[in-house]
């Protein structure tokens, strides 16, 4: 066996490019109210369990406990969807899908055209308040489906219309 | 040798239209079953003189129901091979038609238990890979008469083969040499097919049984069911004489005796457990290639089974090596092939080919499958030096925790102080973890093959054919990138569905990726100075 690399980052010389589209700008505040709905369930069950328990000796503990939630609920909702803004991105070529997702962890994933099955649109109660659209590609593989959350509803129906027409142009069963 | 019920029958002339019935012998089996399930409460009466009351009673009635539908299965089910379609009807208020197309099927299994040995039956079951469950049952079909099940096999993998040919599931079917009731049927020896046989495991493989750990699960098996009838005939364990003076020794015993003498005897027990569950499993194990491209695995010593798989549908192989049988340079090896499934037990998504054996010839019998041994051998690319530390980093967090929790135990639960002590013995055994989970990592890209390889506690080194891969997620989190390195799985309609390079250095993973399907990752990637 040998060894790759050295231990030290070297320049890098290789490089994958992000995709060239982001997400709709709305996809921000629908990305911060949905984790704010379940922050406050949380706090709720929080705040419930303080006052059923009251006189048991550890109100303190309580308190700090529900003090330490609000300020974790804070920091998420302050960073997360702005940091999931920047990383969140698609593109789409006559050969490829390409998106990129996540922010903390982070996942790229390329699927050929040739090899997807379905591309499937779909729309929650909130995101339709948001005029936002999911688009899902899937591959013969269980591991694999590509998600483009948060898309400007016409973009994901332009999106799935142009996948649909690559599709037909490639036959096989995709496995 | 095992065998499966010879199908030295002929095949049952079809009905209208070409469909077939299930064998009236299975009419048998449903009952018989029944009995058998109930036996701990039929033994729970016997030796109580009483039943346990309404519980009983049910259990009965239930059963009885339940071999009035068994025959009623017989009457509603049918099946036939017709227009490139397998269909199959059942039911009888609600009737079913499952029809598949062949070019859908990728496995054909063939299992009989005793029972149906016994009446010359077998049960088969078409895999279409298929992801949802229930569709998955819907091809099987117990109940078969072998030489109608041979017959089904060839049409459904469309090797119009005579039947005689067919029969070759055990050309070498010395049934008598097991003992078992099987030994009643008439053997005829089928004049063999052309086939090349690739691996035959001889008797002194069982020898890796103790170390396959397989017999944990017997173990627990057996005592549930000892409990269960324990617990209908309503006897009182304490009543029980041995066991009395058992507990009673054992109490009497220094303490540090015990924690020697009672592991060794639990460890002694699944390792027995373990060798006859392997001889159960694995006796006159044999892979051949049959001529028209396919692989086929017949095995089982009681229960017998015979496995064959398209070669089209394989896309690798898998050589695992779990850390006891690494101990003792064993292996087993698995296929990757489309529409098997390995993550529910290897063995029983029928996906093995070849139990726990030398690993020399785990090597040997991959590179034969493959038709080429060098992905099997080649020597691997390192992840280097960030890689290694980040081994570490992660096992040193596991043993926080675990440590974490050994702190907390004793305040919640009555055990002795120094349960925390454990997490300092603990330290040298996770370092060496550590240490060995980075000796394992490497991938390779030889030919059309990628290679990666992983794990400790389980080595595994997949083989998977790039024809195979449709498509990388390059999974990267936080702590990951700040090294420089990324996860890269190829997902693939084979198999596990995902196999990884992890912890690779990002370029390394990109390079990897590119080589192995040029002309997808080319597009997005920049190249710099």
């Amino acid at each position: 066996m040998t060894d790759a690399r050295a231990g030290r980052a070297q320049p890098a010389s290789l490089q994958l490019r992000p995709p060239r589209h982001l997400v709709s700008p709305r996809a921000v505040l629908y990305w911060t109210v949905r984790a704010a709905m379940g922050w406050v369930v949380f706090l709720v069950a929080q705040v419930a369990f303080l006052v059923a328990s009251q006189g048991d000796g550890l109100l303190g503990w309580h308190v700090a406990v529900l003090a330490a939630t609000v300020v974790a609920a804070a920091a998420h909702l302050a960073v997360m969807p702005q940091w999931r803004y920047r990383v969140h991105r698609w593109e789409a070529t006559p050969h490829a899908v390409y998106t990129q997702a996540g922010w903390f962890s982070q996942q790229r994933r390329i699927a050929p055209i040739s090899r997807i099955q379905t591309v499937d649109t779909e729309r929650g109660a909130l995101e339709q308040l948001f005029r936002l659209s999911n688009v899902t590609v899937t591959t013969a593989s269980a591991a694999g489906p590509l998600r483009i959350h948060g898309l400007d509803r016409d973009v994901a129906q332009g999106l799935v219309d142009d996948l649909s027409h690559a599709i037909e142009a490639t036959r096989g069963d995709a496995t | 040798m095992s065998s499966l019920p010879d199908a030295s029958g002929t095949a049952r002339p079809a009905g209208a239209d070409g469909w077939r019935r299930l064998d009236i012998r299975m009419l048998v089996v449903h009952p018989f079953r029944e009995l058998l399930r109930l036996f701990p409460l039929l033994l729970g009466i016997l030796v109580a003189g009483s039943s346990t009351g309404r519980g009983g009673l049910w259990g009965l009635l239930g059963a009885g129901i339940a071999v009035t539908l068994g025959v009623l299965r017989w009457f509603t089910t049918s099946y036939r091979v017709a227009d490139e379609r397998v269909q199959v009807r059942r039911g009888l208020l609600r009737r079913q038609l499952v029809s598949v197309s062949l070019d859908r099927v990728r496995t054909v299994d063939i299992t009989a238990s005793p029972l149906h040995r016994v009446l010359g039956l077998v049960r088969v079951n078409v895999g279409t890979g298929l992801s949802d469950r229930r569709r998955e049952d819907a091809l099987r079909l117990d109940g078969l008469s072998a030489a109608d099940a041979y017959r089904l096999r060839d049409d459904v993998l469309r090797r119009h083969a005579t039947p005689v040919a067919a029969a070759a599931a055990a050309p070498d079917a010395g049934t008598a040499a097991t003992g078992a009731p099987a030994a009643a049927l008439a053997v005829v020896a089928a004049p063999a097919a052309p086939e090349e046989e690739l691996a035959a495991a001889p008797p002194g493989w069982a020898r890796y049984g103790p170390f396959t750990l397989s017999g944990f699960l017997t173990v627990f098996f057996i005592a549930g069911f000892a409990w269960r009838i324990v617990s209908e005939a309503h006897l009182d364990v304490r009543r029980l004489e041995r066991l009395t003076v058992g507990s009673a020794n054992l109490g009497a015993t220094p303490l540090w005796l015990d924690l020697i003498a009672v592991p060794l005897g639990v460890l002694l027990v699944v390792a027995c457990a373990s060798t006859i569950g392997y001889v159960l499993a694995f006796w006159g194990f044999r892979l051949v290639r049959r001529e028209g491209g396919s692989l086929q695995v017949t095995r089982g010593l009681i229960s017998t089974r015979a496995t064959t798989i398209e070669e089209r549908r394989l896309r690798g192989v898998e050589i695992s090596e779990p850390l006891l049988l690494r101990l003792v340079r064993g292996a087993r090896c698995i296929a990757i092939a489309t529409g098997l499934r390995v993550g529910r037990g290897a063995e029983r998504g029928g996906s093995l080919l070849l139990p726990p054996a030398p690993r020399a010839e785990a090597v040997r019998v991959a590179g034969a499958v493959l038709g080429t041994s060098e992905p099997v051998t080649a020597p691997l690319l390192r992840h280097g030096a960030r890689a290694h530390r980040r081994r570490y980093t992660r096992v040193a967090i596991a043993w926080v925790v675990v440590t974490a929790i050994l702190v907390a135990l004793p305040r919640l639960l009555p055990l002795p102080p120094w349960t925390w002590e454990v997490s300092l013995v603990l330290v040298p055994v996770a370092a060496a973890l550590a240490y060995d989970r980075y000796r394992g990592l490497g991938h390779a890209l030889t030919g059309r093959f990628l290679v990666t390889s992983l794990g400790s506690l389980v080595r595994r080194r997949c083989v998977l054919a790039v024809d195979g891969i449709i498509g990388w997620n390059l999974e990267e989190s936080f702590f990951q990138r700040r090294a420089g390195l990324a996860t890269l799985v190829a997902t693939t309609a084979a198999g596990r569905q995902r196999y990884a390079v992890q912890d690779v250095p990002l370029e390394d993973a990109l390079r990897l990726a590119d080589d192995a399907l040029p002309e997808l990752l080319a597009p997005f990637l920049v190249r710099g100075a």
